[in-house]
């Protein structure tokens, strides 16, 4: 790593070569002109500046989910960390209109809000985001309502697996095994005792237009369906698996690369459904391990602790979730392919599927 | 035009000609027939509004708020145990300033379950931060109803209009029921001037520390001080146009003079007023309706009882370990007044039980005796518990 010294000197030749405003008064104004950031037509609906800790997958989630959302869209954002971090008053991040009310009514407000809309004959377009929390658990039946009432609503829930803005308890989307504040590893238990809620195919049983799961290791994928969802007429619903460095306990540099392993070992498998039948999935080109993904994060370090026949067993029992995910959804990609795990992360010109029939 | 109308009817009619943009209702146990005539007024094309069916009283407060925070007239209605289980979003509404109308068709919370009148439910969210109301009659309802729209536009807070379950829902009565062409004179369109709009981006329920919080709440306590005057003013304006008032903060009635006095609030009232018709030769006492319970009127009750010796406030909820609920702000109030009344705190009525005219009679003659205790519960009958819980 290059001293700090060194770094500050880039920096400061960046801003020059960038156009941006000096650091400090004594550093001569540089010529503006924008960032390759500022030139992309990108609708930037949660703007930076924001007080997410640092590689927060959730803040990475919700950025790329209101760039493809545009700005004709309202948000009702249940509590948690994404309403925290995002409005400390006077201050907001949000360049749309934006309601926070509680913990468990989110999809409840939303539903309110798209009758507004309409009884006011317009078209904007109500987005729902709630942490797993609000989700999964305390928000389960107000979502459910909305989605039985065929909202005009797009839920986002931000799947970081507990409850990380109160301290990181379980939740119901905490997966088996890991290490959380209410469901600690010690002599007699291995973390979390239960299973993850499958609250994606509890969605799908409600016979909703779209649902699909999403990972911010797969920012393509996760806009393209964001769009979609934002083209249909009804409640849709999007998983997106969000990585948290402080409640997982990994280095906040790894944030993508832990959620790409997620998926790519076949715990977070990435599918679409409507009307609660399976439509699409995203391939895994070379499954990995769980190990690969797992020994990533200080919650799961208690299963890899040497002599220790629980660890081996609770890994052979996350390994087998994760084959059971593969068979179920048929993960197992024949080949190359260019929208498999592989190849929906590379960049080819025309898209994904340039010259494919 | 005058109709005999059940109470819940009543308001249903009331609450279609404010032309709500969308109804949200639950029916929990206990429920009233409110938002049953609303839907049938929907289904026969006499309502147009979008009637959202929710999973839960929780989720009714839920999407009012959001409604409403999207600019549209919103309206739910329920009662007792939904009041309870809304009241998370009932101090969010309120804490956020957002103005719609619920009617509070008051009854006991259970407990044992009791699905009768008494007011113990509106008393539980009585801190909610939302303009409460009381209503002696269905009549009173219908115009309260119509005049709570306006005035929560014109104070951007929630306005819950309290009236007894069963003694007014559930009860026929002649109605006067205003014209459409003149409540649309008196009701403006709906405007919410923070309204969510992507022409104008804002946001709303941020996190508040405790740099600004205190001032969040003093705004809030000042601008339930500021409803006093404009609860008074539409009720007047009400009555210019269609020539009846629903009471302002609170009204006295009875004989004006008296040196004793009923203080009430709800059909309560109109059982004291029967009571004095039959006793007032013997008996006469000041009866004062107390129509806003939130913002309380502290000035106006002072100033109505003055040159009063003893007052009977009525509660219809009690506070376990303290007492009455009304009593007890009620002396607060007083605490102020020089000369004021001795407070004699009686509740009655709990979960239903029958308040006769007669009443009136028994609470005045039980406050001749010197030994008088200031609160009870005033129609227990002890005999039927056993003797250790006397």
């Amino acid at each position: 790593m290059a001293p700090r010294s060194d770094n500050s000197t880039r920096l400061s030749e960046l801003r020059k070569k960038h156009g941006r405003p000096p650091a400090s008064p004594s550093e001569p104004k540089a010529e503006m002109s924008p960032t390759l950031r500022e030139e992309q037509p990108r609708f930037r609906g949660l703007e930076s500046g924001h007080r997410a800790c640092q590689g927060c997958g959730e803040a990475l989630a919700a950025r790329l989910v209101m760039e493809s959302a545009g700005p004709d869209v309202m948000v009702a954002n249940a509590t948690g960390c994404l309403e925290v971090f995002s409005t400390p008053w006077p201050q907001s991040a949000w360049r749309v209109p934006w309601i926070h009310s509680l913990f468990e009514n989110a999809s409840a407000v939303a539903s309110g809000m798209e009758a507004a809309m309409k009884a006011k004959g317009k078209n904007t377009k109500v987005l729902s985001f709630g942490g797993d929390g609000a989700t999964y658990d305390i928000g389960f039946q107000s979502l459910s309502g909305m989605l039985e009432r065929h909202h005009n609503v797009l839920y986002v829930t931000y799947d970081n697996e507990a409850y990380m803005n109160t301290g990181i308890q379980r939740s119901s989307s905490t997966p088996h095994a890991a290490s959380t504040t209410t469901s600690p590893a010690g002599a007699e238990r291995m973390g979390k005792r239960h299973l993850k809620k499958d609250l994606l195919s509890i969605v799908a049983a409600h016979h909703i237009p779209y649902a699909a799961s999403a990972s911010v290791a797969y920012p393509a994928d996760l806009q393209r369906k964001v769009r979609y969802a934002m083209g249909v007429e009804g409640p849709t619903f999007l998983v997106i698996h969000s990585p948290c460095p402080l409640g997982w306990r990994h280095d906040s540099a790894l944030t993508v690369e832990i959620a790409r392993r997620g998926v790519e070992c076949g715990l977070f498998p990435l599918v679409e459904l409507e009307r609660g039948a399976l439509t699409n999935i995203m391939p895994i080109r070379n499954p990995r391990p769980v190990s690969d993904y797992l020994e990533l994060q200080g919650r799961f370090a208690h299963l890899f602790k040497k002599n220790d026949y629980r660890a081996v067993e609770e890994l052979d029992h996350l390994q087998a979730l994760a084959d059971h995910n593969i068979a179920t959804y048929g993960l197992r990609g024949d080949g190359i392919d260019p929208v498999d795990t592989t190849g929906v992360a590379q960049v080819k010109r025309g898209g994904p599927l340039a010259g494919r029939n | 035009m005058r109709e005999a109308l059940e109470g819940s009817q009543a308001i249903a009619r009331a609450v279609s000609l404010a032309k709500p943009d969308v109804v949200a209702a639950y029916p929990i146990t206990p429920q009233t027939h409110i938002v049953e005539n609303l839907s049938k007024l929907v289904a026969d094309g006499n309502l147009h509004t979008e009637f959202v069916s929710v999973e839960s009283e929780f989720s009714a407060a839920s999407v009012v708020l959001g409604a409403a925070a999207a600019g549209a007239r919103a309206y739910t209605a329920s009662a007792s145990q939904g009041i309870l289980l809304m009241s998370e979003v009932m101090f969010n509404i309120a804490g956020l300033r957002i103005p719609l109308v619920m009617t509070i068709a008051n009854r006991a919370v259970g407990g044992p379950l009791n699905i009768w009148n008494d007011q113990s439910d509106t008393m539980a969210v009585r801190d909610s931060g939302w303009i409460q109301l009381h209503c002696i009659s269905n009549q009173e309802a219908v115009d309260t109803t119509i005049q709570a729209f306006r005035l929560a536009q014109e104070t951007e807070l929630p306005v819950a209009v309290n009236m007894d379950g069963f003694v007014l829902t559930h009860t026929m009565e002649v109605i006067d029921m205003p014209d459409q062409a003149d409540v649309d004179k008196f009701l403006p369109p709906f405007e919410f001037a923070r309204k969510l709009d992507p022409a104008n981006p804002s946001t709303m329920g941020t996190l508040v520390d405790p740099n600004w919080f205190s001032e969040v709440r003093h705004s809030h306590h000042a601008a339930m001080g500021k409803a006093l005057p404009k609860i008074e003013e539409i009720d007047k304006l009400f009555a210019k146009q269609f020539g009846r008032a629903s009471g302002g903060l609170l009204t006295v009635e009875g004989d004006k003079k008296a040196k004793v006095a009923i203080l009430a609030m709800g059909s309560v009232v109109g059982t004291m007023m029967a009571g004095y018709e039959d006793y007032k030769d013997e008996m006469p006492a000041r009866i004062v309706k107390l129509r806003a319970f939130r913002p309380f009127p502290a000035k106006a009750l002072r100033d109505a009882l003055k040159g009063c010796e003893k007052l009977v406030v009525i509660d219809r909820a009690i506070s376990p370990g303290l007492g009455g609920v009304l009593g007890t702000e009620v002396s607060a109030v007083l605490s102020t007044m020089d000369n004021a009344p001795k407070v004699y705190n009686y509740a009655l009525g709990l979960g239903g039980r029958d308040i006769q005219a007669s009443t009136y009679k028994d609470l005045l003659k039980a406050i001749e005796n010197p030994k008088a205790p200031r609160f009870s519960i005033f129609d227990v009958d002890l005999k039927k518990l056993p003797p250790e819980d006397r």
